[in-house]
């Protein structure tokens, strides 16, 4: 038998040898880096080295701090993408539907979305500075005993309140125009068959919004595992007692702060591992159920 | 031709500043008004000779200025003098051939050089166990009691307390008055570290760590749970604020009169002096007289400029030089004026006291009395390595003994597990 081959030309690898090299340099290579460095133990100024098998996994993902930042991340994680979707979803439909003044309000939702994290919690910090804050003597006048500074659910309370906000008008976007996006015919359609609009949101327009609620979905997981980071940095920095550190954060303490290379590799690459099984998941098992 | 004149101009003096004189970079961490005062000695350091120019760079904190040091010197861009800080110290100097011991530099470059000039708080810190200085001491301070005059007249006491046992007689009269007793910014460095020095306990094994790197920790001491059963009582009973981990907001608390006393650092003297808006006064750290009747002096906190290694002896002569000049009397005083840092050497001391400065302000010598109080066998120091996490591990613990997450004698037997992997993790790294 004849093997068919086509002529080859170097044009179309021209075209893709930026976006290549791009994540060769910044995504791969680093990415190699962090496994060799995962398996040394090496001074912080690179001036000796040992080869120690997984001696680094061992003595940072088998500790008790770890084990509380997992668990404070798949808490913080779920809730904020949970959070910041719901609130979108609900701004978004009743956005769309109101007639008079439309763009005031998006405008309005929308414009958090241009504030980078470190900023939002730079103002969150403010907000519930016990001293000055306005949020903090807020909630303490309406009687709840509120000290961000001891109380572990209070600090969670914090960081995930300030991230929510932040990602929320994010969310509003891709859900505004996902609604602009449903064709007419079927909305009236729908309200020919059903008078009930609570029933025609759950049959209709939500299932006709899975892909992008999918969507958003990846990103915001994305964003509660990594993009937070700026925000705990400038609000709790993982305090009380370790209560709101996110694996991240603790990957930068060990690393940075604590110049502990070995050890702060071994946390990124099993970061990396467990972000890889999340993608795995949605998209083996969760996209399945979405109808494109 | 105009373009030639300017060009030619352009490549003179490039090239007159290129031959007659050597840039040494000078990394530091000194934000706010302490980065002014590096920005003037700079200036003042240039003006003074033509041979080297010095070009400081702000790193941002402590950490943040560690790390880019790091950084810098794994791509072999180094800065020549860099301002590495108290627990940090065992990293750098653990690290052989990072830098150049400054003791080594000055005696080639500058003419030798004698410890024995440097005060007694602050000549052992940044040696190593046999006492050559490997850092030089920059901005040194020791934890100082701040109390607001204002308020202790009005809930009517004298004094500040001298010891624990005072401070609790006078926190209930202050609390009527309606006011906190105390609040603290550094609790790893205060409460543990010097309440170690000055109580003259043993911090860690191997000499607090100067003498070895395989080290275990000795924080989970009698003395030390029942210091901290005491401040879990006081801030039950509403004598002590805590307001996080954050220097600045617990010094705010004082500023703003929330409390009457605040534990700081020497240094913060000039910043309180331009935001407080009421008369201070600055006083020794309390101890306890149930654990000592005579008190020890404390560390220094802060920290040294480290002279990395890997340099030309060109640019290490501009480096000795300046560090002559840094601690030459004149600028330490200039310095410890400005600043409230202490004066690192006996000379500059004796200008400060001969220019009478402390008959007009007399707060300002108590830092430095307190480092020159009679040194016990645990005053020098320590050396411990991982201890920016040991000092993190220490804030976790202690916010959930404040938090009722755990109990003292839980949260003691945690630290010292985990501050004593971290030390064996060092060792082996660093062995």
């Amino acid at each position: 038998m004849k093997r068919v081959q086509f002529e080859h030309s170097a044009v179309p690898y021209l075209f893709i040898a930026p976006q290549i090299i791009i994540i060769v340099i910044f995504f791969l290579w680093p990415a190699a880096q962090a496994i060799y460095q995962s398996f040394l133990l090496e001074d912080a100024f690179g001036l000796s080295s040992q080869f120690v098998w997984f001696r680094n996994y061992t003595d940072t993902i088998v500790s008790a701090s770890w084990l509380q930042a997992a668990g404070f991340t798949i808490v913080f994680s779920t809730l904020v993408t949970f959070l910041s979707l719901a609130i979108a979803l609900l701004l978004a439909v009743k956005a769309n539907e109101v007639i008079r003044g439309a763009s005031t309000y998006k405008t309005l939702l929308m414009w958090a979305y241009a504030i980078a994290p470190p900023v939002a919690g730079l103002m969150g910090n403010l907000m519930f500075n016990p001293l000055i804050g306005d949020l903090y003597q807020g909630m303490n006048a309406l009687g709840f005993d509120f000290d961000h500074k001891l109380d572990p659910y209070d600090a969670g309370f914090v960081v995930v309140l300030i991230s929510v906000w932040k990602q929320v008008s994010v969310n509003f976007i891709f859900f505004l125009s996902g609604l602009q996006g449903i064709p007419k015919g079927v909305q009236e359609a729908a309200l020919m068959d059903c008078k009930s609009s609570f029933r025609r949101f759950w049959t209709i327009t939500f299932p006709l919004l899975a892909p992008t609620t999918f969507f958003l979905m990846v990103i915001n997981i994305t964003y509660a595992f990594f993009e937070t980071f700026g925000i705990i940095d400038t609000t709790t920095q993982g305090a009380p007692g370790g209560a709101t550190t996110t694996l991240v954060f603790k990957v930068f303490q060990d690393g940075f702060r604590g110049a502990d290379i070995g050890g702060s590799s071994a946390q990124s690459v099993v970061l990396m591992l467990m972000v890889l099984g999340l993608t795995v998941i949605q998209f083996r098992f969760i996209e399945k159920k979405v109808h494109y | 031709m105009k373009f030639t004149t300017l060009l030619a101009t352009g490549i003179a003096t490039f090239a007159t500043s290129a031959v007659a004189q050597t840039e040494i970079q000078f990394w530091h961490a000194m934000g706010g008004r302490l980065g002014e005062v590096v920005e003037e000695i700079a200036e003042k350091y240039n003006a003074s000779q033509s041979d080297y120019v010095l070009v400081p760079t702000y790193k941002g904190g402590y950490e943040d200025t560690m790390t880019a040091g790091i950084a810098a010197f794994r791509a072999k861009q180094q800065p020549n003098l860099i301002q590495i800080f108290d627990a940090g110290a065992a990293t750098i100097i653990n690290a052989k051939g990072a830098t150049v011991p400054v003791a080594d530099l000055m005696t080639e470059h500058a003419g030798g050089f004698d410890s024995a000039d440097y005060i007694e708080g602050v000549r052992y810190f940044y040696a190593d166990s046999d006492g050559k200085m490997i850092g030089m001491p920059f901005n040194s301070s020791t934890p100082l009691l701040y109390y607001n005059k204002e308020i202790f007249a009005e809930a009517g006491i004298n004094a500040p307390p001298s010891t624990w046992e005072e401070f609790e007689a006078m926190a209930p009269k202050l609390k009527d008055a309606g006011y906190q007793a105390l609040a603290q910014s550094h609790s790893p460095w205060i409460f543990s570290e010097n309440f170690h020095s000055r109580h003259n306990l043993q911090m860690a094994t191997g000499n607090n760590g100067y003498d070895s790197t395989d080290v275990k920790i000795l924080y989970n001491n009698p003395e030390m749970k029942m210091h901290w059963s005491k401040v879990k009582d006081w801030l039950d009973a509403g004598y002590y604020g805590f307001y996080g981990r954050g220097w600045g907001d617990n010094q705010d608390a004082f500023v703003q009169k929330k409390t009457a006393m605040w534990l700081g650092s020497s240094g913060s003297f000039g910043g309180l002096k331009a935001s407080a808006d009421f008369e201070f006064g600055t006083a020794y750290l309390p101890y306890w007289s149930s654990i000592i009747e005579e008190p020890k002096g404390t560390f220094i906190g802060g920290a040294a400029l480290f002279a990395m290694a890997g340099k030309s002896d060109e640019e290490n002569a501009a480096t000795a030089d300046f560090l002559k000049f840094l601690s030459s009397p004149d600028v330490q005083y200039f310095w410890h004026k400005e600043t409230g840092y202490v004066p690192i050497t006996n000379a500059a001391y004796d200008v400060a006291k001969a220019d009478g400065y402390y008959d007009s302000t007399p707060d300002a010598e108590v830092g430095i009395l307190q480092l020159t109080q009679p040194g016990g066998e645990w005053t020098k120091g320590y050396r411990l390595g991982f201890y920016v996490q040991i000092r993190d591990v220490m804030y976790k613990h202690y916010e959930d003994i404040f938090s009722g997450e755990a109990t003292v004698d839980e949260a003691f037997s945690k630290i010292e597990s985990e501050a004593n992997d971290l030390l064996a993790r060092f060792n082996d790294t660093y062995k």
